[in-house]
């Protein structure tokens, strides 16, 4: 492994700092901004995860919900065999096995074909998983209680997070990080240099899948009782894509900057409205779409390139 | 052959679901995720209509077809036609456009808790007893099932025998060769869009004389509808009523010989196969 | 349609613009709610929840509002969708305890959010009459939460109440041994199944058809012709709303003329009644009310009269009973301190719409567990220490 450059090191730095200031907030508040929290983080985690895979490939993922109920139903159906830690880690195993299936399936077709298949795939897991509970299980509803508070759920998808992060770093900086950038810009060139575009896809796949499964088995403590409706709620996937998009994919952090303001939006709009919540998130959608087309990493681009271009001129005209 | 009409019977409702996406998605290029809450609208017209003026579901079908044509083509004017031509490449209009309808998706669903609530909702209307070959079927369906066919029958005969339809499939394959050949590319979608937007509608007018709907169920539909299209290959209809065929007949066989239980599991199965020795459609030609 | 949807869009802007600052007015109790207005539940919660917090509210609001100590103080509601999400759930209460500093909450709906948002409220120490949850897990909940409440009885008790109608019909002689079970493969449906099983067993009955089918799916025709051919006395099914409904019209129409019609949530809806008219008399369903009850009569008549409509026969008088007793406790304990309020409710025996209620161990023990169509009404015909409305009866065919 190549060193880092004193450019990656300042990076590095920076998020260390940037996540144990987030850690210490359950100190500070207990209540309501705590589970808003829990909630930015979650979603934090999932859309990085998310764009670890879509971000290079294109490929729109609508998965997420399949994979976290994955996580989510491992801890519902080991909690009373296992330790938690160890399911962690089971539902990490299970998510890579789920994304690798399905992207031996289907990566090797056309982007369009994968987002109808995934957008279907969590109901398929659904029905599978209560199927084989109706056949097989002696336990029927499941029950985690745990002795985790809040604080320790957030805890939890704070180093996730910073997991995903680091990762997704490391990745950039790697051989497969390299591929997936030739294949991004264009497959054909990547599969002309030799590199094994499927290959490549599918790992990275399985990478981001086994991140969103470990986000649903740290979630499921939080629920208590685990049924498919609410594990493998489709608005899952949806809202992961749409934050993720609209921070953008194109940076490590874009989609970080659409998950805040969008969640903080979301719950001022649940707060004020909660009867036409709906209507207030389409417009809100919409309106996204139309005015931010490139994501708030594209808008922050284009700011901080007027301002470069400003402070050129400025310098010029000092010069002179 | 009870199983085997159970199961023609239940792909006119599959037909009927995905028609008008297959239009939609093939020419005007919108993956539109609000499809189901447009069926769900008609559901909910079709029943006002039904209870409050006593006015019969395929009476109603003649006031909902061209509101829903005029009410889509507003969409897509106003919503929709500034992405396609914003839109790089196709790639960025999926993006777009999932995004879009998914806006859309939210405010129609909004709309229709406000102006009908949220309860579940259903009646009757020719609830009756039917008799093919000494076994009972519900006389809705079947109305529901020769409607459908009916519909098919008038879009085939547009796309394939009239000028219009021609262009329009010329648009599915290829915008850009189509402009070359003088088609308003930009006309023909928007029509498109508009007449997906009716069919889906005549569909949910038709479902719900059997159906019971709520105003948060359209996303189920949707998918529904996405996995037929994909299916049978983008934009074509044909295709479309095959694969709701194959999927009508399947689901009913499985749920009557092996258990109900793994209906989906089997649309999936099949699904996936389509996806891997044809990914471009039953009847879709491999993109040269 | 077009015109509607624009009135239905102005007047949700001017809603928009009109909302936002809630009227802060001293000697007013907070009540706090959140439950689905959108989302799979929200059909059920729009039949069931919301009506019966406004109906009741409406109630005490006009009677000057609740005597608390020497004073009369009214009733102001905040409310938040849920979106029927656990997470959305946990997050509206932490809103409501810490931001808006309710006084008190309504429950969740539903069971799975019941429980999601049961620690949280615990926390709080809430008073938490959960009036929407029927789960084999309520004796465990209330010794985990002694702050909540469990008043629509478990699915044992409601496998039960089936089991037993069952055996007194056979015992009488109306129908034979041969019983088809179906179920919706969720974890309620699974737990009724579960339940059911051995009972029937243990009561000499022969399930001679058994499935399950997937949740949503509305195209039941061949789990009725299953049924159907397999010849059974009684159909069971353990379905849900949408379900109930296409199970309940395939019988009807491929004839499926078993003397016992029995179906699950749903049944008692009055949208029900109304979509199959004179056919749906004798159908059985979970729930039912004993309508000559004056409590029940009295309930009847106050939603039919500020409603417009009936209310669902099963789940929604107990909703309303949860609001009435939270009321009454918090008249008793004479003060808005949350920790006085539960030891109220514990202490108590309270009048309600569904006859006088006590909760020593938290749980409420009497309830109707199947009701029977008749002529519009939905009479109980098995029940926990309940009297019930009347007997039951076979069911005549379909026209």
């Amino acid at each position: 492994m190549t060193p880092f450059t004193n450019d990656e090191l300042k990076w590095l730095g920076a998020g260390a700092i940037l996540f144990a200031v987030a850690a210490l907030l359950p100190l500070v508040d207990q209540g309501f901004y705590l589970s808003l929290s829990v909630n930015i983080m979650l979603y934090a985690a999932l859309c990085t995860a998310w764009a670890l895979f879509s971000g290079p490939t294109h490929y729109v993922s609508l998965a997420t919900a399949a994979f976290y109920g994955l996580g989510t139903y491992t801890v519902g159906l080991g909690i009373d065999a296992m330790p938690y830690p160890l399911l962690l880690a089971i539902a990490a195993l299970i998510g890579a096995a789920l994304a690798g299936l399905v992207g031996a399936a289907t990566l090797r077709i056309s982007g369009v074909y994968f987002v109808i298949f995934t957008f279907g795939l969590a109901e398929l897991v659904r029905q599978l998983v209560t199927w084989t509970q109706t056949k097989f299980a002696t336990a029927i509803g499941l029950y985690v209680f745990t002795d985790l508070f809040e604080q320790h759920i957030y805890w939890m998808l704070v180093a996730l997070t910073a997991a995903v992060f680091l990762t997704a770093f490391l990745i950039n900086r790697s051989r497969l990080g390299f591929a997936m950038q030739i294949i991004g810009n264009d497959e054909t060139v990547a599969r002309h240099v030799g590199i094994d575009t499927a290959r490549s896809k599918i790992v990275l796949f399985m990478i981001s899948g086994a991140f969103i499964a470990v986000a649903g088995a740290i979630m499921a403590p939080r629920y208590s009782y685990i049924e498919p409706p609410s594990a493998f709620n489709p608005m899952i996937s949806f809202l992961v894509v749409i934050m993720a998009l609209l921070g953008g994919t194109k940076r490590l952090w874009g989609p970080l900057v659409g998950v805040i303001p969008f969640t903080i939006l979301m719950d001022q709009v649940s707060a004020r409205f909660p009867n036409h919540t709906m209507i207030v998130i389409g417009l809100a959608f919409l309106a996204i779409v139309y005015l931010i087309p490139n994501g708030v990493t594209g808008l922050l681009e284009q700011a901080r390139a007027r301002w470069k271009a400003r402070a050129a001129r400025m310098g010029q005209e000092k010069a002179a | 052959m009870n199983i085997l009409i159970t199961g023609i019977l239940l792909s006119g409702t599959y037909a009927l679901i995905a028609l008008g996406l297959t239009l939609q998605y093939g020419v005007a290029r919108i993956m539109n995720l609000g499809n189901g809450e447009t069926l769900v609208a008609a559901c909910f017209v079709a029943f006002w209509l039904y209870t409050g003026f006593a006015i019969n579901p395929l009476v109603g079908l003649l006031l909902i077809a061209p509101g829903a044509f005029l009410i889509n083509l507003v969409i897509y004017l106003v919503a929709l036609q500034p992405l396609v031509k914003r839109a790089k490449n196709r790639g960025q209009l999926e993006v777009d456009s999932i995004l879009a309808t998914f806006g859309l998706l939210f405010l129609l669903q909004g709309l229709m808790i406000v102006a009908f609530g949220g309860e579940y909702r259903s009646y009757t209307f020719l609830a009756e007893r039917f008799d093919i070959l000494g076994n009972s079927y519900g006389l809705n369906r079947i109305v529901a099932f020769v409607a459908a066919a009916a519909i098919a029958g008038a879009l085939w005969f547009f796309l394939y025998r009239t000028r219009q339809g021609t262009a329009m499939r010329a648009v599915a394959v290829d915008p850009n060769s189509a402009n070359l050949v003088a088609i308003d590319v930009a006309r023909t979608a928007a029509i498109a869009f508009a007449l997906g937007g009716a069919l889906t509608a005549c569909g949910g007018a038709l479902i719900s004389t059997f159906y019971t709907f709520n105003a948060s169920m359209g996303v189920i539909f949707t998918m529904k509808a996405l996995i037929i299209v994909i299916m049978g290959g983008v934009g074509d209809i044909r295709g479309a009523i095959l694969a709701a065929l194959i999927l009508g007949i399947s689901e009913t066989l499985v749920a009557s010989l092996i258990d109900p239980g793994l209906t989906l599991a089997a649309t999936y199965a099949l699904f996936i196969l389509v996806l891997l020795f044809r990914p471009q459609g039953i009847f879709g030609r491999a993109p040269t | 349609m077009l015109r509607r949807n624009f009135i239905a869009l102005a007047a949700a802007t001017a809603a928009l613009t009109l909302a936002g600052a809630p009227a802060f007015a001293q000697d007013v109790i907070k009540l706090g709610a959140s439950a689905p207005k959108s989302g799979p539940l929200a059909g059920g919660a729009a039949v069931t929840h919301w009506p019966n917090i406004q109906l009741w509210m409406k109630e005490v609001n006009a009677a000057g509002g609740l005597k608390v100590g020497d004073k009369q103080m009214k009733i102001e509601l905040v409310e938040y969708d849920d979106k029927t999400n656990g997470e959305e759930a946990i997050k509206n209460i932490q809103r409501l305890a810490t931001v808006d500093n309710v006084d008190f909450l309504v429950a969740p709906y539903s069971t799975g959010l019941n429980i999601a948002a049961a620690p949280m409220i615990a926390k709080y120490g809430y008073p938490h009459i959960a009036t929407t949850a029927a789960t084999d897990g309520v004796k465990d909940f209330a010794s985990r939460w002694p702050n909540s409440f469990w008043m629509l009885g478990t699915s044992t008790q409601l496998a039960e109440g089936i089991v037993q109608t069952l055996t007194k019909m056979k015992d009488k002689g109306d129908i034979g041994n041969k019983v088809a079970l179906v179920n919706v493969a969720d974890a309620f449906g699974l737990e009724l199944v579960g339940a059911a099983k051995p009972l029937l067993a243990a009561g000499g009955f022969d399930i001679v058809y058994e499935t399950s089918y997937p949740l949503g799916t509305q195209d039941l025709a061949p789990v009725i012709s299953g049924a159907k051919a397999a010849a059974p006395d009684a159909f069971v099914a353990f379905s849900y709303p949408g379900d109930t409904f296409a199970l309940t019209e395939q019988a009807q129409v491929q004839g499926l003329n078993t003397p016992v019609f029995y179906t699950g949530v749903g049944t008692a809806f009055p949208a029900f009644a109304k979509r199959f008219g004179a056919a749906a008399n004798g159908i059985m369903g979970i729930g039912g009310i004993n309508s000559s009850d004056p409590g029940v009569k009295g309930y009847l008549e106050l939603h039919r009269a500020d409603l417009g409509s009936d209310p669902d026969f099963w789940a929604s008088a107990t909703t309303y009973a949860g609001l009435q007793i939270l009321g009454q406790a918090i008249e008793k304990a004479g003060s808005l301190d949350k920790a006085a309020v539960v030891e109220a409710i514990k202490g108590g025996t309270f009048d309600t719409v569904i006859g006088k209620v006590s909760m020593p161990n938290n749980v409420n023990e009497n309830v109707w567990t199947v009701g029977q169509w008749n002529n519009g009404v939905f009479e109980a015909v098995a029940g926990d220490g309940l009297s019930v409305g009347a007997e039951p009866v076979k069911k005549a065919g379909w026209e």
